[in-house]
């Protein structure tokens, strides 16, 4: 853990990611009390300061109806990383389970499981997510319900490309040999084996989850106001462009140093451990 | 029988089971919606009576299976029903908003290889010095924020303060263009007016740029890795040793090998493009198929729904047949290969 952490910290870029990551966790964290103005992440209203640039009171400036855009951005960062932990955590042993069984049991199990993959696989993300919260209500629960459902199938392919290989390694051919059962051959041989794999990607992932369900909140089927997403932020503030610029810039940067974050900490953890691109 | 026409055969054959099966999903989706369906379409103010006949009428008191059936018949016949929102039918309304959508996807996923690719040979080329890193970074950034986020920043940079591009639309509204295909850069050929054309494409560079960009990235980092891979093979260091000049090197022995495993990514990622198309669609006000869809949404509007997501899902199969086709064409072992290609 201290080798990873050290051949971590040794490349630049895996560094700031991780820099960027903890700060980012910590400030979602600690918002209720490092925001400025912390009772900001609802429908307060503050017309004295509506629709001020930024100042030494309000560091990225207002939003229309007088509330602060830091304020509003740490909240949202705990909806952002409470979203991609649910939909991580849920999402990916559904799909490392499917893709166990499709990858080492093979035959009619190999050809549904895939093929029912492959169907969810074939509807791009986004459109899948969208249709999803077309037929539920546009809340926060059935956002992280839509994201879940097309986010397994990643997780399926993933595992079933590795454990279709495993399934002719020296090691699994051993322990079918000595009458090893198949949960045993499955979970204990050859899941260990996928797991950097997986832990790679659920760190790039943190990153698309951000940016899958803050493309949501900016269509209007996310989280819906007055609590605070940087996808909604996003929205409100592009209708009032390029007057009042601050209302879109800060949100919308503050997606891309979290994206940038977790994709370059991913970038680092598939050095630390060895995972092909 | 060719080999590139058995993978054809093939792959037709899986998308027609991956096509039941999204009908399928599409038609689950569509029934776990709280609510009655016939209430929904008649709106509050129905009479028992109304909802009962509209039930009938959508075959909502028959099996769950009697149900599907009636759907997969009235889909196959191009018939999706009418839209609650245009109250026209929903065929009808595809068909006015795919081209637009399909023409701005189409274009970013030009540039998308244009320029991903060769910034991919040129980190591979210049690999851990300088130009590597920049790219790098560059990839890094792009793949790091949604399209919205380019749009919105495109548009603030080169449609406001440098006023460079329109912020709006698909063309000057002082052009009057005959629809033939719907897509404007080949009817205003059609017409015969080539200022059109000309303003279509500068209507096209930013919303095809800020849906291009997260690809560009991808593009870039897997032609950068397989290349790398590539760099290490013998023949490469035969070419090397012969004294071939780097570049030639880099375009015809590194590149050519390498671009056949990008290709099925840059696939995925040009039909992924469909869907970021509703993001970008948004802030350029883009009338093309994913306003249509966050317009039905909205209004719970299941027959439209329904037909953009089984529209889009079936335009992302043929894209993804396409690619596997050209990579069959591009690589030599199954062009020439006279067995079954597995």
């Amino acid at each position: 853990m201290t080798r990873a952490l050290r051949i971590l910290a040794s490349n630049p870029l895996s560094l700031i990611g991780l820099i960027l990551v903890s700060g980012i966790v910590l400030a979602a964290l600690l918002a209720p009390w490092i925001a400025p103005f912390p009772t900001h992440n609802s429908a307060v209203i503050d017309f004295a300061h509506a629709n001020q640039a930024p100042t030494a009171r309000n560091w990225m400036g207002t939003d229309l109806v007088g509330r602060d855009i830091f304020s509003r951005i740490l909240y949202a960062y705990r909806i952002s990383l409470g979203l991609g932990i649910v939909v991580l955590v849920i999402a990916t042993p559904i799909g490392t389970v499917v893709g166990l069984l499709a990858g080492y049991l093979g035959g009619w199990t190999e050809s549904v499981l895939m093929r029912l993959v492959d169907v969810f696989l074939s509807i791009p993300p986004l459109v899948l997510a969208i249709a999803v919260l077309g037929v539920l209500e546009p809340t926060l629960t059935n956002a992280m319900i839509a994201v879940t459902v097309m986010w397994w199938p990643w997780y399926a392919r993933l595992v079933y490309s590795i454990a279709r290989s495993e399934r002719e390694e020296g090691y699994v051919l051993a322990a079918e040999v000595i009458g090893a059962p198949t949960p045993h051959i499955v979970f204990r041989e050859i899941l260990p084996n996928c797991l950097p794999a997986i832990i790679t990607k659920m760190t790039l992932d943190m990153g698309f989850v951000i940016i899958i369900a803050s493309s949501l909140s900016f269509l209007g089927l996310g989280v819906q106001p007055p609590t605070p997403d940087l996808g909604s932020m996003v929205a409100e503030g592009a209708r009032y462009l390029p007057d009042s610029l601050w209302m879109t810039v800060f949100p919308g940067l503050a997606i891309l140093l979290a994206v940038f974050g977790f994709n370059l900490l991913g970038d680092g953890l598939r050095e630390v451990l060895g995972v092909d691109e | 029988m060719s080999s590139v026409f058995r993978i054809l055969l093939r792959r037709l054959g899986i998308s027609v089971i991956v096509l039941i099966g999204v009908s399928m999903l599409i038609f689950a989706i569509a029934r776990v919606i709280p609510g009655d369906p016939a209430r929904i379409a008649l709106g509050p103010n129905a009479t028992a009576e109304q909802v009962a006949a509209i039930r009938t009428e959508m075959h909502l008191d028959e099996p769950i299976v009697a149900q599907y059936g009636h759907f997969v018949t009235d889909v196959l016949r191009g018939d999706l029903g009418t839209s609650l929102y245009t109250n026209r039918p929903v065929t009808q309304d595809i068909v006015e908003f795919l081209p637009a959508t399909l023409e701005l996807v189409i274009f970013a996923g030009l540039l998308m290889v244009a320029l991903g690719l060769p910034l991919g040979i040129l980190a591979a080329r210049h690999r851990a010095r300088w130009p590597d890193h920049v790219v790098r970074v560059l990839t890094l950034l792009t793949v790091s924020a949604p399209s919205f986020v380019w749009a919105v920043i495109l548009m603030l940079v080169f449609a406001f303060y440098l006023p460079l591009f329109p912020v709006a639309g698909r063309i000057d509204d002082s052009y009057e263009i005959a629809r033939v295909t719907g897509f404007l850069t080949v009817d205003t050929l059609i017409a015969g007016r080539f200022d059109a054309f000309l303003d279509v494409l500068h209507h096209l560079v930013l919303p095809a740029v800020a849906l291009a960009l997260s690809g560009i990235g991808q593009a870039a980092r897997l032609t950068r890795a397989n290349m790398v891979e590539t760099y290490d093979k013998p023949y490469i260091e035969m070419a090397q040793a012969y004294g071939f000049a780097p570049g030639r090197i880099a375009r015809r022995y590194a590149f050519k090998p390498s671009l056949i495993p990008s290709l099925t990514i840059i696939g995925l990622d040009f039909a992924a493009m469909l869907g970021n198309a509703f993001l970008v669609e948004a802030v350029f006000a883009w009338p093309g198929l994913s306003r249509y869809g966050v317009a039905v949404i909205l209004r719970k509007d299941l027959n439209a729904i329904m037909g953009t997501v089984l529209v889009i899902a079936l335009t992302f199969l043929i894209i993804n047949i396409i690619v596997d086709l050209l990579i069959a064409f591009l690589n030599p072992r199954i062009r020439h290969s006279t067995r079954a290609a597995t």
